[in-house]
C-alpha cells in the first residue's frame, strides 16, 4: 500500500490552511466591519462552497482554468502555470472550497466582541491594525483555533472538487479521499479501510483537541 | 477651553429624539453631566472622543477644530487622544493590569504611580476576570489616565466603588487632574455623587 496519498493530503491541507489564514484574517476583519451591499455579495460568494455541490465548483474551476481557453490559456502562456491536473490546482480549489470554514468562525467571533474594546484601544492612540493584532485577535483565540482546525480537517476530506480539477494522478493529485474511492472501485477493501482509518483518526484527534482547548475558555450559562 | 455645539439624532423607542448640546467647558475644569437615561450623555462623550459622528455641529479644543461638519472635518479618535473611561470598563480580557497600562504608555514611573493611586500594585499581574468590579473600574480609570490626556471623559466612573474607596480615589484623582491640567467631563446618574468636587455641571435632556 502506498502512503503517498496520505502525505499528499496532509501537504495539501497544511498549505491550504496557511494560505487561508493569511487571506482569511484580513478578509474576516473587513467583513466584520459594517454591512454594505458589496460586503454582503462578497460574503455570499465566499459562502457558496458550503451549499454548492463540490462537483459544480470543481466543474467551473475546470472550465475556468482549462489550458485550452480563457484564463487557463493565458496563465500557461504568460507564466507557465497550469492549474488543471496539477497540485497547485488542488491548492487553488481547496482554498476556494474551504474558505467559508476559515472566514465564518473568525468573522462571527470578531462581531461578538464588544465594540467598546476597539474603541478603548483607539482612544489610547492605537491604529486599527495595532488594535486588531493586540486586542481583537488575542480575544478570539478559541474561534481562531476552531477555524484553523475546521479548514485543515475539511481539506483532508475533500473529494468532488479535487477529483474534478486534479483527477487521479499518483504522487501529484491522488489524495487520500480519491485513493479510498479508487481502492473500493478495485474491490480492495483492506487498503480502502487503512486510508479511511488514517483520515478518521487524524480528524478525530484534531476535533477532540479543539474541544478540549475550547472547553477551558467556555463557560456554561448555568454556572 | 472646549467649545461644543452639536446635534445628534438618537435612537429612541418612541419617535425621534435629538441630542442638542451647546456648551463651553473651561480648560482644567471638572464638569458633571447628568440627565435621564437615554438622553444621550454617553453619546455626547463618544462624540467628543471621535467615536460617534453627530449629524451637525462643531467641537473646538483650545482653538483647534476637532469636528466641523460644515467643512467635513472630523479628527480621528487617535488624533484627539482623549482619556475615556467606559461605562462597561471595556477592559482587554487578554491583558493583565500591568499590560493594560503598558499598552497605553512606555513611562514606567507613571505606570507605578497610577498603580499606587488605584491600589492595584498587588494585582499588577492579574487579568480582568480575576478582579472585583471595583478593581476593574479603577483599572479603567488608570488606563484612561495612562496617556496623560488633556481631555478626560468619564462615563459613570465610580458606580462600582465603595464609599471609602471612592473618597480616597477622588481626592487623589483631583490632584492628578491638576497635575495634568486636564479638562474633565464626568457623566453621573447620581446628582449628589460628585457634590463639592466639580466646578460646573451640564444637564442633558433628550429633545423630541
Amino acid at each position: 500500500m502506498e502512503l503517498s496519498p496520505i502525505w499528499l493530503t496532509l501537504k495539501l491541507a497544511a498549505i491550504t490552511t496557511v494560505l487561508l489564514l493569511l487571506i482569511g484574517l484580513p478578509l474576516a476583519w473587513w467583513l466584520s466591519k459594517g454591512r454594505s451591499i458589496f460586503k454582503i455579495i462578497i460574503e455570499a460568494i465566499i459562502t457558496m462552497p458550503l451549499v454548492l455541490p463540490p462537483s459544480v465548483l470543481g466543474f467551473y474551476l475546470l472550465i475556468a482554468f482549462s489550458p485550452q481557453h480563457g484564463i487557463g490559456k493565458w496563465l500557461l502562456q504568460a507564466f507557465n502555470i497550469q492549474f488543471v491536473f496539477s497540485f497547485q490546482g488542488l491548492v487553488l480549489a481547496s482554498v476556494i472550497y474551504s474558505m467559508p470554514f476559515m472566514i465564518g468562525p473568525i468573522k462571527s467571533a470578531l462581531q461578538q466582541l464588544p465594540q467598546s474594546l476597539a474603541q478603548a484601544s483607539y482612544t489610547l492612540g492605537k491604529t486599527e491594525r495595532q488594535t486588531f493584532i493586540h486586542v481583537l485577535l488575542p480575544n478570539i483565540k478559541p474561534s481562531l483555533l476552531t477555524a484553523i482546525v475546521l479548514t485543515f480537517a475539511h481539506t483532508l476530506g475533500e473529494f468532488g472538487v479535487v477529483l474534478m480539477i486534479g483527477g487521479n494522478i499518483p504522487n501529484v493529485t491522488r489524495v487520500a479521499s480519491i485513493a479510498v474511492y479508487d481502492s473500493v472501485e478495485n474491490m480492495d477493501y483492506a487498503v480502502a479501510n487503512v486510508y479511511s482509518l488514517i483520515l478518521f483518526s487524524i480528524t478525530f484527534i484534531m476535533v477532540i483537541g479543539v474541544f478540549i482547548f475550547n472547553k477551558a475558555h467556555a463557560k456554561s450559562p448555568l454556572e | 477651553m472646549i467649545i461644543i455645539d452639536i446635534e445628534k439624532k438618537l435612537k429612541a423607542y418612541s419617535g425621534q429624539q435629538w441630542l442638542k448640546v451647546k456648551h463651553d467647558f473651561t480648560a482644567g475644569s471638572i464638569t458633571k453631566i447628568y440627565g435621564p437615561s437615554g438622553a444621550g450623555k454617553t453619546t455626547l462623550l463618544k462624540i467628543i472622543a471621535g467615536l460617534v459622528e453627530p449629524e451637525k455641529g462643531a467641537i473646538t479644543v483650545n482653538g483647534t477644530y476637532w469636528l466641523n461638519t460644515d467643512k467635513g472635518l472630523s479628527l480621528s479618535p487617535q488624533k484627539r487622544l482623549v482619556g475615556f473611561v467606559f461605562q462597561n470598563y471595556a477592559l482587554f480580557p487578554n491583558m493583565t493590569v500591568q499590560q493594560h497600562l503598558e499598552y497605553a504608555t512606555d513611562d514606567t514611573q507613571w505606570i507605578q504611580k497610577l498603580l499606587s493611586i488605584g491600589k492595584l500594585e498587588t494585582f499588577a499581574n492579574s487579568k480582568p476576570e480575576y478582579l472585583s468590579g471595583g478593581q476593574q473600574q479603577r483599572l479603567a480609570i488608570l488606563r484612561a489616565l495612562a496617556i496623560k490626556p488633556k481631555v478626560l471623559l468619564m462615563d459613570e466612573p465610580f458606580s462600582a466603588l465603595d464609599p471609602k474607596m471612592k473618597a480616597t480615589l477622588i481626592a487623589e484623582l483631583k490632584l492628578l487632574f491638576k497635575e495634568l491640567k486636564a479638562t474633565v467631563l464626568i457623566v453621573s446618574h447620581n446628582p449628589q455623587e460628585l457634590d463639592g468636587w466639580c466646578d460646573g455641571e451640564l444637564e442633558i435632556n433628550g429633545e423630541k
